[in-house]
């Protein structure tokens, strides 16, 4: 499938796995930490200006509203940036969301595009049966000025996912499931594709969720199929045209694993890798693990059925005594929509905080930072040496179920005993 | 063109966290982002590393976030070449297009340790243990990334061209 986009994108009848080819982007990500470098770079360039302003998206996230005098001025370097180039969709502090959730919403990403962001977690739009992938500040330069980047075709991995998923669930859970199962380099270079009756069980918002996390698992980039679900949500959310291509009968993979979704139990990846997973029975096995902070949000696991999810696990409950409770929705909308709900309402009143959109303590940046010691259960992606805070801290990456769970118990818990 | 320096040895999966970690990010200042390389996984790495050291380590080596700033750490710090078993996709394309030598090679993986000469032929790809006389071969470099290379970097070799 990924090879299909990738031979209409570079103007061939067919691409092989590893194959260099230079292909036309749809769109040019970049944030405001990965941005400024490019704008830099940028500036060296003796052809000025960038190739088309409507296919670029510049989405400050990371560390906005600015947590201190540096990443202002970074933020100020993107602005100015946006303004000087007349970018269509660069989207201000009351405008943005967390990239990855927002531009989806924004109708900027659809099946069939090419697309790369400075940014490693790009691969979300995997979901709605796009093409994209993670690059880094050069890149994104060039591709701001050319509209085309070169890749080297990637070989491709699937995964049938059959059945259906029981109660607690979720994209989350899959996915934690599958790198543990293939480690963090299982699908290094590699396009990870899912296929499979069970894809079917899985809302838009869980895929985005697997497709997000296939770099943690080495993976180019992951990749859906579209369906109904799918072509729904583009309908709503987009005016532009999608593309649909599908995976040939005899396409040649590495590898290929079934996995039966009915058969996962709520998963959780121990520190410092994404990779060390146990399920939630081998955590009970286990000498209780005391959480001193808990995070539901971040590009993984801030949206709309997250929260949902998270508040019915914490309605009418309290989070534990001492433990911080940190919730934050991925975008505008899903904040305001989330408050229409009484979610917020729920969480407050829970003991837990609302924080505006921000990537914020996902990657140690502010909202959250973890002291010499503490845990943290967290929805977020990477659970990497110093990724909250000092390095002697510890993150459990899990499911916004467990994660509510965990913060009334004060202990990774089941949502199912809470 | 060669590398020549002493090795600093790491394992398996170190991160782009590690290499530099995020509360740095603040800053996008190459000698700022030098003097906190490696902090997380090896503190006294700023304090020995001398130009033309070389980084060797063994699987998934700069897997993680995109950030640029962990090759531009590293080559800031003076590290003249990273020789790894495997590197992360990200890593090994920002790598090239700042121009930071980098290469992969299982055995030389294997065969050095912390503390050794080590010289790194581009043309060839030959890797050269100098302290136990032993080499390997890696893939040499094929002509446009050592201009990359030569250039400084993707954007000044696309204007050179």
């Amino acid at each position: 499938m990924t090879q299909k986009i990738l031979a209409a994108a570079a103007g061939l009848d067919k691409v092989e796995a590893g194959q260099l080819i230079e292909a036309n982007l749809d769109l040019v990500l970049g944030n405001d930490i990965t941005s400024p470098v490019a704008i830099k770079e940028m500036e060296k360039f003796t052809a000025k200006g960038v190739f088309d302003k409507d296919k670029i998206a510049l989405v400050p996230d990371h560390f906005v509203p600015n947590k201190d005098i540096k990443s202002a001025e970074h933020c100020k370097c993107v602005r100015e940036f946006a303004r000087k180039n007349e970018i269509t969709n660069y989207f201000e502090v009351g405008e943005m969301g967390i990239e990855h959730a927002l531009l989806p919403e924004k109708g900027l990403t659809v099946a069939g595009d090419v697309i790369i962001g400075a940014d490693s977690h790009t691969c979300t739009y995997g979901a709605l049966g796009a093409f994209s992938t993670g690059v880094g500040s050069t890149d994104m330069a060039a591709g701001m000025a050319t509209g085309k980047a070169w890749f080297k075709v990637p070989a491709a991995i699937k995964f049938i996912l059959t059945g259906k998923p029981a109660k607690w669930i979720s994209g989350k859970d899959i996915i934690l499931h599958i790198i543990g199962m293939i480690g963090v380099d299982g699908a290094l270079y590699k396009s990870m594709e899912f296929t499979g009756d069970g894809i079917a069980n899985l809302s838009m918002d869980d895929r985005f969720t697997i497709a997000n996390m296939a770099i943690e698992a080495g993976g180019k980039n992951g990749i859906f199929p579209v369906d109904a679900l799918a072509e729904q949500y583009m309908k709503e959310h987009s005016d532009r045209p999608y593309k649909i291509y599908e995976a040939d009968e005899d396409a040649v993979y590495d590898a290929e694993y079934t996995i039966d979704l009915s058969a996962l139990r709520p998963t959780v990846a121990f520190p410092h890798l994404p990779e060390n997973t146990h399920t939630i029975d081998e955590i009970k096995a286990m000498d209780r693990i005391a959480i001193d902070q808990v995070v539901i949000g971040s590009c993984t696991n801030g949206r709309l059925d997250d929260l949902r999810i998270a508040a019915g696990v914490l309605k009418d409950k309290h989070v534990a005594k001492g433990m911080r409770c940190i919730v934050i929705p991925a975008t505008q909308a899903i904040y305001m929509q989330a408050m229409e709900e009484g979610l917020l309402k729920t969480f407050i009143e829970a003991g837990a905080i609302v924080s505006t959109p921000t990537c914020g303590p996902c990657l140690g940046g502010y909202m959250g930072i973890l002291a010499e010691g503490e845990r943290c259960v967290s929805t977020t992606n990477r659970n990497f040496v110093g990724r909250m805070g000092h390095i002697s801290s510890e993150i459990y990456l899990a499911s916004p179920a467990v994660a509510a769970a965990s913060a009334i118990t004060g202990t990774i818990s089941d949502p199912e005993e809470v | 063109m060669n590398a020549k320096g002493t090795v600093f040895k790491y394992g398996d999966n170190v991160d782009t966290d590690v290499i530099i970690p995020a509360r740095y990010l603040n800053s996008s200042d190459p000698a700022e982002l030098a003097t906190h390389c490696m902090e997380d996984i090896d503190k006294g790495f700023v304090q020995k590393v001398k130009k033309g050291d070389i980084i060797v380590a063994e699987k998934n080596f700069g897997c993680g976030s995109s950030r640029e700033h962990a090759p531009i750490a590293i080559k800031a710090a003076g590290v003249s070449c990273v020789i790894a078993e495997t590197f992360a996709r990200i890593f090994y394309r920002n790598a090239i297009n700042i121009g930071l030598p980098i290469i992969e090679c299982p055995e030389a993986s294997k065969g050095i340790e912390a503390g050794d000469e080590v010289e790194v032929n581009f043309d060839t790809g030959i890797i050269t243990n100098v302290s136990k006389g032993t080499s390997f071969k890696g893939q040499a470099f094929p002509e446009f990334m050592q201009k990359i290379i030569a250039s400084e970097g993707l954007i000044n070799y696309i204007n050179s061209k």
